[in-house]
Protein backbone atom coordinates (compact mmCIF):
# COMPACT_ATOMS: atom_id res chain seq x y z
CA UNK A 1 0.00 0.00 0.00
CA UNK A 2 1.31 3.28 -0.68
CA UNK A 3 1.40 6.26 1.79
CA UNK A 4 -2.06 8.08 2.18
CA UNK A 5 -2.59 11.92 1.63
CA UNK A 6 -3.95 13.28 4.68
CA UNK A 7 -6.62 15.80 3.38
CA UNK A 8 -9.56 16.28 4.58
CA UNK A 9 -12.59 16.99 2.35
CA UNK A 10 -14.38 20.23 2.31
CA UNK A 11 -17.99 19.68 4.25
CA UNK A 12 -20.53 18.99 1.78
CA UNK A 13 -22.83 21.76 0.41
CA UNK A 14 -26.54 22.09 1.33
CA UNK A 15 -29.47 24.55 0.42
CA UNK A 16 -29.70 27.70 2.25
CA UNK A 17 -33.35 26.58 2.00
CA UNK A 18 -36.44 29.03 2.04
CA UNK A 19 -35.96 30.52 5.91
CA UNK A 20 -32.15 31.52 5.04
CA UNK A 21 -33.08 35.03 6.09
CA UNK A 22 -33.72 34.52 9.38
CA UNK A 23 -30.10 33.57 10.08
CA UNK A 24 -28.25 36.21 7.16
CA UNK A 25 -30.83 38.60 7.18
CA UNK A 26 -33.29 38.31 10.00
CA UNK A 27 -35.16 41.58 9.66
CA UNK A 28 -36.06 40.26 6.19
CA UNK A 29 -37.36 37.72 8.18
CA UNK A 30 -39.39 39.43 10.13
CA UNK A 31 -37.88 40.03 13.78
CA UNK A 32 -34.86 41.91 15.20
CA UNK A 33 -32.23 39.95 16.90
CA UNK A 34 -28.87 41.61 16.31
CA UNK A 35 -27.84 45.48 16.54
CA UNK A 36 -26.22 46.12 13.36
CA UNK A 37 -27.14 43.37 10.29
CA UNK A 38 -24.17 42.59 8.16
CA UNK A 39 -23.89 43.88 4.49
CA UNK A 40 -25.72 46.34 3.89
CA UNK A 41 -23.41 49.12 3.55
CA UNK A 42 -20.53 48.06 0.97
CA UNK A 43 -19.60 51.96 0.55
CA UNK A 44 -19.77 54.12 3.41
CA UNK A 45 -20.94 57.88 2.63
CA UNK A 46 -17.78 59.47 1.49
CA UNK A 47 -15.87 56.46 -0.28
CA UNK A 48 -14.78 58.16 -3.27
CA UNK A 49 -15.94 56.56 -6.86
CA UNK A 50 -18.94 56.77 -8.74
CA UNK A 51 -22.20 56.47 -6.75
CA UNK A 52 -24.58 53.55 -8.59
CA UNK A 53 -27.33 51.52 -8.28
CA UNK A 54 -28.43 47.92 -9.22
CA UNK A 55 -31.00 46.09 -9.82
CA UNK A 56 -32.54 43.24 -11.39
CA UNK A 57 -34.15 39.94 -10.55
CA UNK A 58 -33.38 35.97 -10.31
CA UNK A 59 -35.46 33.95 -13.16
CA UNK A 60 -35.47 30.56 -12.72
CA UNK A 61 -36.21 27.97 -15.54
CA UNK A 62 -39.71 28.81 -16.62
CA UNK A 63 -39.00 32.62 -16.41
CA UNK A 64 -40.44 33.15 -12.89
CA UNK A 65 -38.82 35.27 -10.23
CA UNK A 66 -36.76 33.43 -7.14
CA UNK A 67 -38.56 35.62 -5.09
CA UNK A 68 -36.82 33.83 -1.79
CA UNK A 69 -33.25 33.97 -3.29
CA UNK A 70 -30.58 35.51 -1.32
CA UNK A 71 -27.36 37.82 -3.04
CA UNK A 72 -24.33 38.51 -1.99
CA UNK A 73 -21.82 40.67 -3.95
CA UNK A 74 -17.94 40.93 -3.54
CA UNK A 75 -16.05 43.61 -5.30
CA UNK A 76 -12.88 46.56 -5.53
CA UNK A 77 -12.94 50.07 -4.81
CA UNK A 78 -12.73 52.45 -7.27
CA UNK A 79 -8.86 52.21 -7.78
CA UNK A 80 -9.48 48.70 -8.17
CA UNK A 81 -8.55 47.51 -4.63
CA UNK A 82 -9.66 44.83 -2.55
CA UNK A 83 -10.31 45.70 1.23
CA UNK A 84 -8.20 42.35 1.99
CA UNK A 85 -4.76 41.46 3.39
CA UNK A 86 -4.06 39.43 0.53
CA UNK A 87 -4.45 42.08 -2.44
CA UNK A 88 -0.98 43.73 -2.31
CA UNK A 89 -2.20 47.43 -2.28
CA UNK A 90 -5.03 46.78 0.58
CA UNK A 91 -3.18 48.81 2.41
CA UNK A 92 -4.12 51.86 0.27
CA UNK A 93 -7.72 50.85 -0.10
CA UNK A 94 -10.68 53.86 0.27
CA UNK A 95 -11.61 54.18 3.82
CA UNK A 96 -15.01 53.12 4.83
CA UNK A 97 -14.96 50.85 1.98
CA UNK A 98 -15.99 47.02 2.61
CA UNK A 99 -16.87 46.01 -0.31
CA UNK A 100 -19.29 43.29 0.28
CA UNK A 101 -22.80 43.49 0.51
CA UNK A 102 -26.02 41.39 1.19
CA UNK A 103 -29.16 41.70 -0.72
CA UNK A 104 -32.76 40.34 0.08
CA UNK A 105 -35.15 40.66 -2.75
CA UNK A 106 -38.55 41.79 -2.10
CA UNK A 107 -40.53 38.56 -1.28
CA UNK A 108 -43.63 39.65 -3.45
CA UNK A 109 -42.65 40.77 -6.57
CA UNK A 110 -38.95 39.03 -6.28
CA UNK A 111 -36.99 42.56 -7.16
CA UNK A 112 -33.89 43.51 -5.44
CA UNK A 113 -31.31 46.40 -5.61
CA UNK A 114 -27.88 47.84 -3.87
CA UNK A 115 -25.93 50.73 -3.91
CA UNK A 116 -22.32 50.96 -4.22
CA UNK A 117 -19.45 52.57 -6.10
CA UNK A 118 -18.59 51.55 -9.50
CA UNK A 119 -15.72 49.50 -9.21
CA UNK A 120 -12.26 50.11 -10.74
CA UNK A 121 -10.62 47.30 -13.18
CA UNK A 122 -8.28 45.07 -11.01
CA UNK A 123 -5.12 43.02 -11.49
CA UNK A 124 -5.62 39.57 -13.45
CA UNK A 125 -3.21 36.81 -13.60
CA UNK A 126 0.11 37.46 -15.29
CA UNK A 127 -0.22 40.78 -15.80
CA UNK A 128 -3.23 40.71 -17.33
CA UNK A 129 -5.95 43.29 -16.13
CA UNK A 130 -9.95 42.29 -15.73
CA UNK A 131 -12.66 44.89 -16.66
CA UNK A 132 -14.41 46.63 -13.80
CA UNK A 133 -16.71 44.15 -12.38
CA UNK A 134 -18.81 42.62 -9.37
CA UNK A 135 -18.50 39.54 -8.02
CA UNK A 136 -22.14 37.76 -7.32
CA UNK A 137 -23.15 34.61 -5.19
CA UNK A 138 -26.59 33.13 -4.65
CA UNK A 139 -28.34 30.78 -2.24
CA UNK A 140 -32.16 29.84 -1.68
CA UNK A 141 -34.42 26.96 -1.91
CA UNK A 142 -33.65 24.86 -4.83
CA UNK A 143 -29.77 25.71 -5.73
CA UNK A 144 -27.98 22.70 -3.68
CA UNK A 145 -24.86 24.55 -3.78
CA UNK A 146 -24.26 28.71 -4.05
CA UNK A 147 -23.94 29.95 -7.47
CA UNK A 148 -20.95 32.48 -8.79
CA UNK A 149 -20.92 34.86 -11.29
CA UNK A 150 -19.75 38.10 -12.19
CA UNK A 151 -21.32 41.45 -13.19
CA UNK A 152 -19.47 43.82 -16.09
CA UNK A 153 -20.83 47.02 -17.00
CA UNK A 154 -22.15 47.90 -20.66
CA UNK A 155 -19.87 50.95 -21.31
CA UNK A 156 -16.40 49.18 -20.81
CA UNK A 157 -16.71 47.35 -24.03
CA UNK A 158 -13.14 48.20 -25.38
CA UNK A 159 -11.96 46.72 -21.65
CA UNK A 160 -14.50 43.44 -22.03
CA UNK A 161 -12.89 42.64 -25.20
CA UNK A 162 -9.46 41.98 -23.00
CA UNK A 163 -11.00 40.77 -19.99
CA UNK A 164 -9.56 37.26 -19.44
CA UNK A 165 -12.75 35.78 -17.80
CA UNK A 166 -15.20 37.09 -20.39
CA UNK A 167 -13.34 35.76 -23.21
CA UNK A 168 -12.63 32.28 -21.50
CA UNK A 169 -16.33 31.80 -22.31
CA UNK A 170 -16.59 29.84 -25.59
CA UNK A 171 -19.90 31.02 -26.73
CA UNK A 172 -20.02 34.88 -27.20
CA UNK A 173 -22.94 35.19 -27.17
CA UNK A 174 -23.64 33.57 -23.34
CA UNK A 175 -20.58 36.76 -22.65
CA UNK A 176 -23.75 39.15 -22.37
CA UNK A 177 -25.30 37.22 -19.56
CA UNK A 178 -22.63 38.60 -17.10
CA UNK A 179 -22.91 42.28 -18.52
CA UNK A 180 -25.44 44.64 -16.90
CA UNK A 181 -27.41 46.81 -19.01
CA UNK A 182 -27.63 51.02 -18.27
CA UNK A 183 -31.11 52.04 -16.98
CA UNK A 184 -30.35 55.88 -16.31
CA UNK A 185 -27.32 58.15 -15.81
CA UNK A 186 -26.16 55.74 -12.56
CA UNK A 187 -28.56 52.69 -12.65
CA UNK A 188 -27.87 49.99 -13.69
CA UNK A 189 -30.28 46.48 -14.68
CA UNK A 190 -28.81 43.05 -14.22
CA UNK A 191 -31.14 39.90 -14.13
CA UNK A 192 -29.89 36.50 -13.22
CA UNK A 193 -31.41 33.41 -15.21
CA UNK A 194 -30.59 29.93 -13.90
CA UNK A 195 -31.61 27.96 -16.65
CA UNK A 196 -33.12 27.94 -19.95
CA UNK A 197 -32.98 30.37 -22.77
CA UNK A 198 -30.03 33.12 -21.83
CA UNK A 199 -28.72 30.99 -18.98
CA UNK A 200 -26.60 33.22 -17.18
CA UNK A 201 -22.91 32.04 -17.39
CA UNK A 202 -21.95 30.48 -13.46
CA UNK A 203 -18.40 29.88 -12.53
CA UNK A 204 -16.44 27.81 -11.03
CA UNK A 205 -14.27 29.98 -9.22
CA UNK B 1 0.17 37.59 3.13
CA UNK B 2 1.27 35.65 -0.53
CA UNK B 3 -1.73 35.78 -2.84
CA UNK B 4 -1.98 31.95 -3.08
CA UNK B 5 -4.94 29.80 -4.61
CA UNK B 6 -7.20 27.39 -3.42
CA UNK B 7 -7.82 23.60 -4.39
CA UNK B 8 -9.75 22.59 -7.12
CA UNK B 9 -13.49 22.45 -5.45
CA UNK B 10 -13.65 18.79 -5.56
CA UNK B 11 -17.76 18.61 -6.65
CA UNK B 12 -18.47 14.59 -6.50
CA UNK B 13 -18.61 15.69 -2.81
CA UNK B 14 -21.32 18.11 -3.43
CA UNK B 15 -24.77 18.12 -4.78
CA UNK B 16 -25.23 18.40 -8.36
CA UNK B 17 -27.69 21.28 -9.14
CA UNK B 18 -30.17 19.68 -10.70
CA UNK B 19 -31.54 16.22 -8.51
CA UNK B 20 -35.37 15.49 -9.18
CA UNK B 21 -35.57 13.84 -6.00
CA UNK B 22 -35.61 17.32 -4.72
CA UNK B 23 -38.23 18.50 -6.24
CA UNK B 24 -37.70 22.52 -6.29
CA UNK B 25 -34.00 22.15 -7.65
CA UNK B 26 -35.47 21.43 -10.87
CA UNK B 27 -36.22 24.72 -12.15
CA UNK B 28 -33.39 26.42 -10.40
CA UNK B 29 -30.55 24.41 -11.35
CA UNK B 30 -28.43 25.60 -14.11
CA UNK B 31 -27.84 22.85 -17.12
CA UNK B 32 -25.26 24.71 -18.42
CA UNK B 33 -21.51 23.55 -17.81
CA UNK B 34 -19.99 26.14 -15.15
CA UNK B 35 -16.53 28.72 -16.62
CA UNK B 36 -13.50 26.91 -15.66
CA UNK B 37 -11.52 29.93 -14.82
CA UNK B 38 -7.80 30.19 -12.87
CA UNK B 39 -7.97 32.27 -9.71
CA UNK B 40 -7.62 35.70 -9.55
CA UNK B 41 -7.33 38.31 -6.80
CA UNK B 42 -11.48 38.74 -7.23
CA UNK B 43 -11.97 35.11 -5.74
CA UNK B 44 -9.01 34.49 -3.53
CA UNK B 45 -9.87 37.88 -1.45
CA UNK B 46 -13.17 38.21 0.64
CA UNK B 47 -14.70 40.00 3.00
CA UNK B 48 -13.37 39.95 6.62
CA UNK B 49 -15.11 41.00 10.05
CA UNK B 50 -14.01 42.63 13.34
CA UNK B 51 -15.81 42.17 17.39
CA UNK B 52 -17.29 45.68 16.54
CA UNK B 53 -19.62 43.53 13.87
CA UNK B 54 -20.91 41.63 16.74
CA UNK B 55 -23.17 41.72 20.07
CA UNK B 56 -21.90 40.02 23.35
CA UNK B 57 -25.12 37.62 23.06
CA UNK B 58 -25.03 37.48 19.10
CA UNK B 59 -23.71 33.42 20.07
CA UNK B 60 -25.65 32.32 22.12
CA UNK B 61 -29.55 31.49 20.95
CA UNK B 62 -31.21 30.77 24.29
CA UNK B 63 -30.41 33.99 25.20
CA UNK B 64 -31.02 36.31 22.17
CA UNK B 65 -34.41 36.93 21.76
CA UNK B 66 -35.34 36.78 25.44
CA UNK B 67 -38.43 37.55 25.83
CA UNK B 68 -39.24 37.46 29.70
CA UNK B 69 -38.12 33.55 29.97
CA UNK B 70 -35.87 30.62 28.52
CA UNK B 71 -36.90 28.95 25.01
CA UNK B 72 -38.38 25.44 25.05
CA UNK B 73 -36.45 22.41 24.40
CA UNK B 74 -33.28 20.13 24.70
CA UNK B 75 -30.36 23.07 25.63
CA UNK B 76 -27.43 22.50 23.84
CA UNK B 77 -23.75 23.56 23.12
CA UNK B 78 -22.98 23.68 19.53
CA UNK B 79 -19.00 23.56 19.20
CA UNK B 80 -16.56 22.85 17.01
CA UNK B 81 -14.03 24.13 14.51
CA UNK B 82 -13.37 25.59 11.01
CA UNK B 83 -10.46 23.73 8.93
CA UNK B 84 -9.22 23.88 5.84
CA UNK B 85 -8.35 20.97 3.36
CA UNK B 86 -5.19 20.93 4.60
CA UNK B 87 -6.02 20.30 8.35
CA UNK B 88 -4.88 24.38 8.72
CA UNK B 89 -7.46 26.36 11.18
CA UNK B 90 -9.23 28.93 9.58
CA UNK B 91 -8.92 32.14 12.25
CA UNK B 92 -11.02 34.85 12.48
CA UNK B 93 -14.11 33.89 9.80
CA UNK B 94 -17.69 34.18 10.31
CA UNK B 95 -19.95 31.31 11.54
CA UNK B 96 -23.48 31.96 11.26
CA UNK B 97 -26.62 29.51 11.79
CA UNK B 98 -30.00 29.67 11.93
CA UNK B 99 -32.82 27.12 12.62
CA UNK B 100 -36.19 25.77 13.91
CA UNK B 101 -37.43 25.76 17.69
CA UNK B 102 -37.91 22.82 19.48
CA UNK B 103 -41.30 22.19 18.03
CA UNK B 104 -40.03 22.29 14.46
CA UNK B 105 -40.88 25.61 13.17
CA UNK B 106 -39.04 28.54 12.15
CA UNK B 107 -39.43 32.85 12.86
CA UNK B 108 -40.29 33.50 9.63
CA UNK B 109 -43.03 35.40 7.86
CA UNK B 110 -43.11 32.39 5.08
CA UNK B 111 -43.19 29.62 7.65
CA UNK B 112 -46.79 28.48 8.74
CA UNK B 113 -46.14 24.91 10.53
CA UNK B 114 -48.83 24.68 13.19
CA UNK B 115 -45.88 23.81 15.40
CA UNK B 116 -45.90 26.47 18.11
CA UNK B 117 -43.69 29.82 17.74
CA UNK B 118 -41.64 29.79 20.77
CA UNK B 119 -41.70 33.80 22.42
CA UNK B 120 -38.40 33.23 23.79
CA UNK B 121 -36.43 32.06 20.48
CA UNK B 122 -35.55 33.57 17.56
CA UNK B 123 -33.53 31.03 15.45
CA UNK B 124 -30.20 32.56 14.53
CA UNK B 125 -26.87 33.07 16.04
CA UNK B 126 -23.58 34.55 15.08
CA UNK B 127 -20.04 34.15 15.79
CA UNK B 128 -16.52 34.40 14.91
CA UNK B 129 -13.70 31.64 14.80
CA UNK B 130 -11.14 32.15 17.56
CA UNK B 131 -7.38 32.04 16.18
CA UNK B 132 -7.59 28.58 16.49
CA UNK B 133 -10.54 28.32 14.02
CA UNK B 134 -13.25 27.30 17.71
CA UNK B 135 -15.87 28.24 17.49
CA UNK B 136 -19.64 28.48 20.16
CA UNK B 137 -23.08 28.61 20.06
CA UNK B 138 -25.31 27.89 22.71
CA UNK B 139 -28.61 26.66 21.58
CA UNK B 140 -31.76 24.25 21.37
CA UNK B 141 -31.96 21.51 19.68
CA UNK B 142 -34.29 21.72 16.70
CA UNK B 143 -37.55 19.43 16.43
CA UNK B 144 -38.51 17.97 12.70
CA UNK B 145 -40.79 19.39 10.64
CA UNK B 146 -42.84 18.46 7.59
CA UNK B 147 -42.43 19.79 4.21
CA UNK B 148 -44.21 19.62 1.02
CA UNK B 149 -41.70 17.48 -1.30
CA UNK B 150 -43.58 14.43 -1.42
CA UNK B 151 -46.64 14.76 0.25
CA UNK B 152 -45.16 13.06 3.61
CA UNK B 153 -41.66 14.43 3.53
CA UNK B 154 -39.79 15.50 6.76
CA UNK B 155 -36.79 17.46 7.32
CA UNK B 156 -34.71 15.35 9.99
CA UNK B 157 -33.65 17.79 12.99
CA UNK B 158 -30.60 20.18 11.22
CA UNK B 159 -29.16 23.54 11.83
CA UNK B 160 -28.04 25.53 8.89
CA UNK B 161 -24.76 26.76 8.94
CA UNK B 162 -22.97 29.48 6.53
CA UNK B 163 -19.23 30.03 6.80
CA UNK B 164 -17.00 32.56 5.01
CA UNK B 165 -13.20 31.47 4.98
CA UNK B 166 -10.94 33.53 4.02
CA UNK B 167 -12.01 34.25 0.04
CA UNK B 168 -14.85 34.90 -1.88
CA UNK B 169 -14.57 31.30 -3.42
CA UNK B 170 -14.44 29.20 0.15
CA UNK B 171 -18.06 30.79 0.80
CA UNK B 172 -20.24 28.02 1.16
CA UNK B 173 -23.79 27.21 3.53
CA UNK B 174 -24.70 23.79 4.14
CA UNK B 175 -26.55 21.93 7.36
CA UNK B 176 -25.73 19.97 10.07
CA UNK B 177 -27.63 16.69 11.33
CA UNK B 178 -27.92 14.71 14.56
CA UNK B 179 -26.15 11.64 15.43
CA UNK B 180 -28.90 8.68 15.66
CA UNK B 181 -31.36 10.98 13.82
CA UNK B 182 -33.90 8.41 11.93
CA UNK B 183 -34.78 11.06 9.26
CA UNK B 184 -31.42 11.44 7.87
CA UNK B 185 -31.44 8.30 5.18
CA UNK B 186 -35.26 9.52 4.28
CA UNK B 187 -34.33 12.82 3.61
CA UNK B 188 -34.27 14.36 -0.07
CA UNK B 189 -32.35 17.30 0.61
CA UNK B 190 -30.48 14.80 2.48
CA UNK B 191 -29.89 12.88 -0.59
CA UNK B 192 -28.36 15.25 -2.99
CA UNK B 193 -25.56 14.40 -1.64
CA UNK B 194 -24.37 11.62 -4.19
CA UNK B 195 -21.38 10.36 -1.61
CA UNK B 196 -22.13 8.62 1.40
CA UNK B 197 -19.00 9.73 3.42
CA UNK B 198 -19.59 13.27 2.57
CA UNK B 199 -23.32 12.31 4.20
CA UNK B 200 -21.33 11.17 6.97
CA UNK B 201 -19.55 14.52 7.87
CA UNK B 202 -22.11 16.52 8.60
CA UNK B 203 -23.52 14.35 11.04
CA UNK B 204 -22.56 16.41 14.76
CA UNK B 205 -21.82 14.22 17.74
CA UNK B 206 -22.68 14.24 20.89
CA UNK B 207 -19.88 15.57 23.19
CA UNK B 208 -20.29 14.44 26.77
CA UNK B 209 -17.14 16.17 28.11
CA UNK B 210 -17.66 19.22 26.43
CA UNK B 211 -21.13 19.57 27.80
CA UNK B 212 -22.14 21.54 30.85
CA UNK B 213 -23.35 19.22 34.26
CA UNK B 214 -26.31 20.17 35.37
CA UNK B 215 -26.90 22.87 32.16
CA UNK B 216 -26.76 21.42 28.96
CA UNK B 217 -25.67 18.51 26.53
CA UNK B 218 -22.97 19.40 23.80
CA UNK B 219 -22.83 18.44 19.90
CA UNK B 220 -19.25 18.48 17.83
CA UNK B 221 -19.53 19.71 14.45
CA UNK B 222 -16.09 20.20 12.54
CA UNK B 223 -16.79 22.68 9.47
CA UNK B 224 -13.84 21.92 6.41
CA UNK B 225 -13.47 24.68 3.69
CA UNK B 226 -11.20 24.42 0.53
CA UNK B 227 -7.57 24.24 1.28
CA UNK B 228 -5.14 26.43 -0.53
CA UNK B 229 -2.03 25.92 -2.57
CA UNK B 230 1.10 26.60 -0.35
CA UNK B 231 3.20 26.23 -3.61
CA UNK B 232 3.53 29.64 -5.54
CA UNK B 233 2.37 29.40 -9.07
CA UNK B 234 4.11 30.02 -12.53
CA UNK B 235 1.07 31.91 -14.02
CA UNK B 236 1.73 34.42 -10.99
CA UNK B 237 -1.01 37.00 -10.17
CA UNK B 238 0.38 40.50 -10.61
CA UNK B 239 1.70 41.65 -7.29
CA UNK B 240 3.02 38.64 -6.39
FE1 LIG C 1 -34.37 24.09 7.64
Amino acid sequence: MAQTLNYLKESASQTAGPYVHIGLAPGAAGFKTFDQELGQVIAADGVPGERIRIEGLVLDGLGAPVKDVLLEVWQADANGIYPHPEDPRSSEVASGFRGWGRIITDFDTGLWSFETIRPGATPGRAGKVQAPHISFWLVSRGINIGLHTRMYFPQDSTQHAADPVLNSVEHAVRRQTMIATQTGPTTYRFNIRLQGDGETVFIDV
Amino acid sequence: MKPAEFFMRDRTLHPPAFDPGYKTSVARSPRLPLLTIQQTASEITGPTFGHGDFGALDNDLTMNFNHGGMPVGERMVLHGRVLDENGRPVPKTLVEIWQANASGRYRHKKDVYLGALDPNFGGCGRTLTDENGYYVFRTIKPGPYPWLNYVNSWRPRHIHVSVFGSSFSQRLITQLYFEGDPLIPLCPIVKTIPDPEAVQRLIAVMDLNASVPMDCLAYRFDIVLRGRRSTLFENRLEGN
